[in-house]
């Protein structure tokens, strides 16, 4: 047995038992069964991206369930070194006994921000910017064009650098003249009607502020196999959020989203998000760190867009008998998306497409993980961990990328200046009239 | 249904890549489904096919010959000596110059990173230069930040074992400046990129660096091993460089996790999945499955939370064992997950184990039972399914570790088994 004392009402005999039952009244959520689970096999320290180029980084391992065991003494601060986890997670993926390790990441870097950083800090300030991207592109994008400009002055970028602590390396992403769901507005909401095939869109920012194109692309696709396509308001994945470790934030964008989304799933909706990271969290880290009615509901119902075709229709037999120009593409699986199991999908699809070359540029990580490359003191090992991604896109065929994740497309341009493009456009030239 | 495929494999170990490889030879669209990272990484990379048998004393010579000494319902005797030679030579023909070993029928003996010796019908070219029955003189090198391995206990083990050769052992410090508890990565990486590290002052290539610690203390050695962290996608640049450097063969021993062999072979067998064909999707575990009457239509994957099916003419089941997780068992029984096939099993549990810790446990021995066609059986020794077949790790009868045949059973059973799923096609 442990070393946990066991309560009165505890039965050791009882037929079954749950590790639970020996802590009777803690209501947070209990991390001790994947804790226990860890046999210490190392299989996530040797997939980790960032401690692989930073030494001072302890690992997954222990910022898991080692971490979480230290914690059980009483006044044990959070190590500061979880906020250079990247929250890639990775380690999940690796992980041979399905210990929750970006769940103990989550919790504990949460915990460390709200009990241990300064407020006032450059580097919580920078941070809770760059884990609200939401707030400020939307302002931003009221003036697309000034904005553009300005973000991309080298000087305000080595202001930037300076006072809040951004790389001036970085170029801002340029927002969009019209975003998607503007455009979505003046096209006059849904082409398509139907009462059995139906789905929701979770676009996420990116692709509204950023690349409607993207947005724009599943609708045709989606409208072009039938389906009654609906785009409900919606908050920030909490992607951003949760590698910043501010939960607070990321449970008041998810209260949105699921508000908004739960009903629509009643009458026969499923959601599609087009970014890797924005399904990740609906379908994963909303249900494990949040508990709030019809959250589960979400979870699962969501897919990534080429997941759900893949599913539902006879994705392969309509891009066998498609054709497009020639075109030849450096493919690069977002880590996100190969915790999803979708890492090889877009591969396996498109080798089959009439006049197109991909190639998978290897399974490393491109080294931004969202908001970890925006971060001055973590640039030069973001740069570190993408070498390699660099490497092999410059010695594939292609010289445009692609990839479903909208912070490695910039950091795939960041690094090699190629054109990114994410596999629905290629999907709505194949199949789109 | 939209994913469809004539052969479905659950696996990704050596028998699920074998057994995906093997019915791909016979023309099939195969679909290769791995939940989480390989256990090859804890692997040390070794193939070994029979090391020890029943009635031969010490290690065996000829695992082929061995093979009439095993009991009854042993893989090996269901399935007989071509079943072994056909995986082999699945695994010669995806592994290629990378290991050694295809010329003999014979074991060869290597020594593993705790100074024993072992016998093993396949390994990787670069353990090759520390064969026991090469008489060359030995330098075994350890490093001080890795408390796995010590050079001069290994040195000594060797000498004691009685070794036809001299054997020295040394521990060093590793050049550059790395932490004291510092990952075996860091180190594996540094040699793989050569980057430059401080030497004595000096900026050095890290395999120049290296090998200019070890040369003080080279004496009459030959060759010279090391943990097996020489790199990583560059291991054969690493190994040649350090031998030019020291002027002498180098060669490495296969470590605990992570185990850079087991990575190293886990990279070539899913390059060789791709070159054949084979679709891949990882990530996500198979729950369940659907049939009509005792044909399985279709497996469940379970991709977050939503169960979706991935239907298949011909299945084979190559889940692992009971550290693979493809036999669970808790205080009620022991059973495979995916299928519910028949575990054969003690009801007691106390009659799981044995009190000797080297006994004979039963539990080594839990997995499914298969017949000559490796279809997994019921409790009356009829076939589950029509259509499913069992390999590796999930099949009972043998008890692996004991005899050290962990690696032959997965490539006979994955060669039988996707051989006959392709032919059922």
């Amino acid at each position: 047995m442990s070393d946990a004392e066991s309560p009165s009402d505890f039965d050791p005999t009882a037929q079954s038992f749950e590790p639970v039952q020996v802590f009777p009244n803690n209501e947070d959520m209990d991390l001790r069964p994947g804790a226990d689970n860890c046999y210490k096999c190392t299989a996530c320290d040797t997939s980790c991206p960032v401690a692989e180029v930073d030494e001072d980084f302890p690992g997954p391992k222990f910022q898991g369930p080692e971490q979480w065991r230290l914690k059980r003494k009483e006044d044990q601060a959070v190590d500061d070194s979880i906020m250079s986890c990247s929250n890639c997670m990775r380690c999940d993926n690796a992980c041979p006994s399905s210990v929750p390790l970006s769940q103990m990441h989550n919790t504990a870097r949460g915990e460390y921000v709200s009990e241990e950083m300064n407020k006032l800090s450059q580097e919580y300030i920078r941070n809770r910017i760059l884990a609200n991207y939401r707030f400020f592109a939307k302002i931003g994008s009221k003036v697309p064009r000034l904005s553009s400009a300005i973000m991309g002055n080298r000087l305000v970028r080595e202001i930037n650098e300076r006072i809040l602590g951004l790389p001036a390396e970085r170029e801002f992403p340029a927002f969009a003249t019209e975003t998607f769901r503007e455009w979505w507005s003046n096209r006059g909401g849904p082409k398509v009607r139907s009462e059995d095939k139906r789905v929701a869109y979770f676009h996420g920012c990116y692709s509204n502020f950023n690349t409607p194109e993207v947005g724009k692309a599943m609708v045709r696709v989606f409208e072009s196999f039938g389906y009654e396509v609906v785009v409900p308001k919606q908050g920030c994945s909490g992607t951003p959020m949760f590698a910043n470790g501010m939960l607070d934030d990321a449970k008041r964008e998810a209260g949105i989203t699921v508000e908004n989304f739960s009903g629509l799933i009643d009458e026969g909706y499923d959601v599609i998000a087009s970014c890797t990271s924005c399904s990740m969290s609906l379908k994963q880290e909303y249900p494990e760190l949040f508990s709030m009615d019809g959250i589960e509901d979400l979870s699962a119902h969501t897919y990534e867009a080429m997941e759900y075709l893949r599913i539902h229709e006879d994705l392969h037999s309509a891009i066998e008998d498609a054709s497009v120009d020639e075109q030849a593409y450096a493919y690069h699986a977002p880590c996100h998306a190969r915790n999803q199991g979708l890492d090889r999908q877009a591969v396996e699809l498109f080798r089959d497409l009439d006049g197109v070359i991909i190639e998978d540029v290897g399974d490393s990580c491109s080294g931004i993980s969202g908001t970890y490359g925006w971060k001055k003191e973590k640039y030069e090992n973001s740069m570190k961990i993408g070498e390699e991604m660099f490497d092999h896109m410059e010695h594939a065929t292609g010289d445009v990328g692609m990839t479903e994740c909208p912070t490695c497309s910039m950091q795939m341009e960041h690094g090699t200046g190629y054109d990114i493009k994410h596999p629905l456009q290629l999907l709505e030239e194949a199949l789109v009239q | 249904m939209a994913i469809h495929e004539d052969v479905l494999v659950i696996g990704g170990g050596i028998a699920g890549t074998t057994a995906a490889l093997a019915a791909a030879e016979t023309g099939a669209q195969v679909r290769l489904v791995t939940h989480k990272k390989s256990t090859l990484r804890q692997a040390s990379g070794l193939i070994d096919v029979l090391g020890y048998a029943p009635d031969v004393d010490g290690p065996v010579s000829d695992p082929f010959a061995a093979i009439e000494s095993l009991p009854e319902g042993h893989p090996y005797q269901l399935l007989g000596e071509t079943a072994i030679r056909g995986g082999l030579t699945v695994f010669d023909e995806a592994v290629g110059e990378a290991y050694e070993g295809s010329h003999t029928d014979t074991n060869a003996l290597l020594t593993t990173s705790g100074g024993a010796i072992k016998p093993t019908s396949r390994y990787p070219t670069s353990t090759a230069a520390g064969l026991v029955s090469d008489d060359r003189a030995m330098l075994i090198v350890g490093f001080r930040s890795l408390t796995d391995f010590d050079g001069e206990l290994v040195a000594d083990h060797l000498a004691a074992a009685g070794v036809p050769f001299s054997v020295d052992g040394v521990e060093i410090e590793v050049p550059g400046s790395y932490r004291a508890d510092s990952r075996v990565t860091r180190i594996a990486n540094a040699l793989d990129l050569n980057k430059d590290l401080d030497y004595e002052g000096r900026a050095l290539p890290a395999r120049e660096a290296f090998a200019e610690v070890i040369k003080p203390h080279l004496g009459d050695a030959d060759r010279v091993g090391l943990p097996a962290v020489l790199g990583d996608d560059h291991a054969d640049e690493v190994r040649a460089d350090l031998e030019r450097h020291l002027g002498a063969a180098v060669f490495e021993l296969p470590m605990g996790p992570p185990s850079y062999p087991g990575l190293r072979l886990e990279d070539i067998l899913f390059d060789a999945l791709d070159e054949a064909g084979v679709r891949l999707s990882d990530g996500n575990p198979a729950v369940g499955y659907e049939a009509d009457g005792d044909a399985i239509d279709a497996i469940i994957v379970d991709q977050m939370n939503k169960e979706v099916p991935y239907s298949a003419e011909q299945v084979v089941l190559a889940t692992g064992g009971l550290v693979g997780k493809g036999i669970d068992s808790d205080r009620e029984g022991v059973r495979e997950p995916v299928f519910d096939c028949h575990v054969p099993h003690p009801d007691d549990r106390y009659d799981w184990f044995v009190d000797d810790a080297f006994g004979e446990h039963p539990f080594a021995k839990f997995g499914v039972q298969i017949d000559e066609a490796c279809k997994p059986l019921d409790g009356d020794g009829v076939p589950e399914f029509s259509n499913l077949r069992a390999a590796g790790g999930v099949v009972g009868g043998v008890d692996r570790t004991a005899e050290k045949s962990k690696s032959g059973v997965s490539l006979a059973t994955g060669y039988v088994a996707g051989t006959a799923a392709g032919e059922a096609i």
